[in-house]
């Protein structure tokens, strides 16, 4: 069995780490100014929404261009939101948003 | 956000969680069941496609448990099938990983007075939807709490390198996970829990520019340049919004509204 690629997983690893360590193991990063404080606070919001969005909205196209895209699973994706803000859980968001898109597909809306 | 404890003092054992605590982390469970989903469906894909790109069941496995970055994983597949260096994935990856630096900022207040070794290997497991569920929840409870961290990460850890393996050995009498539906979940999730951070009007406003610069910049660039964009510009313009006394209250009793309760 080949193990030849278990060495570019840990090279993979090995720049992946950082990112994720930095600020955590950073001394002084968790005694900061209020303003950095408020800022770190809102990157939370920020970059989930700006990763949904991105997921749903932005295609690539075979030849390596990105377009713009309006499809069902933006409207799934709201319709959770929308569950979420109402029952104040995910699950039931989640499971509206997949019954949705399953569903079109199903009849070939989507 | 807790009180912070110089570096270098570690504040002790963290205290034992009360009946808040449990709740937190009974509806951390019902949340992180269904992101468990979306994790399910997608590592059942990678492994099938590290399969057919003749990976080993231990490389396809080392993959997850130790990189442990999904799209970089299934990026370095695409690759690897065209023959790039290794050289060009390993940047790839570390571009494609880069948001991590914004969750760990994020996160590095909550995990004062935390020792070393704990914030070291919660970084190793920090994950978009890890971040994703801890966050609501050290905000309802207004401190960090080490289980339910854990809980929330193991939501992602354990399925995505488990289905790995079950792709890589069954994948082919798998039904496609899109003709169910389980492609939206990734990003209603992200969706659902960036609801629970929003509180105020500043928060409100950095989503909403999180979106429309992500967007933009992702058209223009890429994916990837996009995310990143829109999670630093975005609460970077919001700071401009004046904070009103409404907002400052609704943050204080955001505890008491948030997802998560149960």
């Amino acid at each position: 069995m080949s193990v030849e690629l278990v060495a570019l997983a840990v090279l993979m690893a090995a720049v992946t780490y950082p990112s994720r360590a930095v600020p955590l193991l950073l001394p002084g990063f968790d005694r900061l100014p209020p303003i950095v404080d408020e800022y770190l606070r809102l990157i939370g919001p920020g970059i989930l929404a700006s990763l949904a969005a991105v997921d749903v909205l932005v295609l690539a196209d075979p030849d390596g261009h990105y377009r713009f895209h309006l499809g069902l699973e933006l409207l799934a994706v709201l319709v959770c939101v929308a569950v979420v803000a109402w029952r104040r859980s995910l699950l039931p968001g989640l499971i509206a948003a997949a019954a949705i898109v399953a569903i079109s597909r199903w009849l070939g809306v989507a | 956000m807790p009180a912070p404890v110089p570096d270098g003092q570690d504040a002790g054992p963290l205290p034992e969680a009360g009946p808040d605590a449990a709740g937190v982390r009974r509806r951390l469970m019902s949340d992180g069941v269904g992101i468990s989903v979306s994790v399910i469906a997608f590592a059942l894909i990678y492994g099938l496609a590290a399969r057919q790109a003749g990976l080993s069941l231990v490389e396809g496995l080392a993959m997850s448990a130790i990189a442990f970055a999904g799209a970089a994983q299934f990026s370095a597949l695409g690759l690897l099938a065209q023959g790039v260096p290794w050289l060009g994935i390993i940047v790839l990856t570390a571009i494609l990983n880069a948001r991590h630096l914004l969750y760990s900022a994020s996160l590095a207040p909550w995990f004062a007075g935390t020792s070393r070794r704990e914030r070291a290997v919660s970084a190793y497991i920090l994950t978009d939807e890890a971040y994703a569920l801890a966050m609501p929840a050290f905000r309802v409870l207004g401190r960090h709490d080490s289980r339910t961290y854990l809980i929330a990460a193991g939501f992602t850890f354990v399925p995505w390198v488990s289905a790995t393996m079950l792709g890589m050995l069954f994948g082919e009498l798998m039904p496609d996970p899109t003709t169910l539906g389980l492609d939206v979940i990734f990003p209603a999730a992200m969706a659902g829990l960036a609801v629970a951070l929003v509180v105020e009007r500043r928060a409100a406003v950095a989503a909403v520019l999180g979106v429309v610069i992500g967007v933009g910049v992702a058209l223009a660039v890429g994916p990837s340049v996009g995310i990143v964009a829109g999670g630093l510009a975005g609460p970077a313009l919001a700071l401009m919004v004046p904070r009103s006394a409404a907002d400052a209250a609704a943050e204080e009793s955001a505890s008491d509204h948030a997802v998560g309760l149960p």
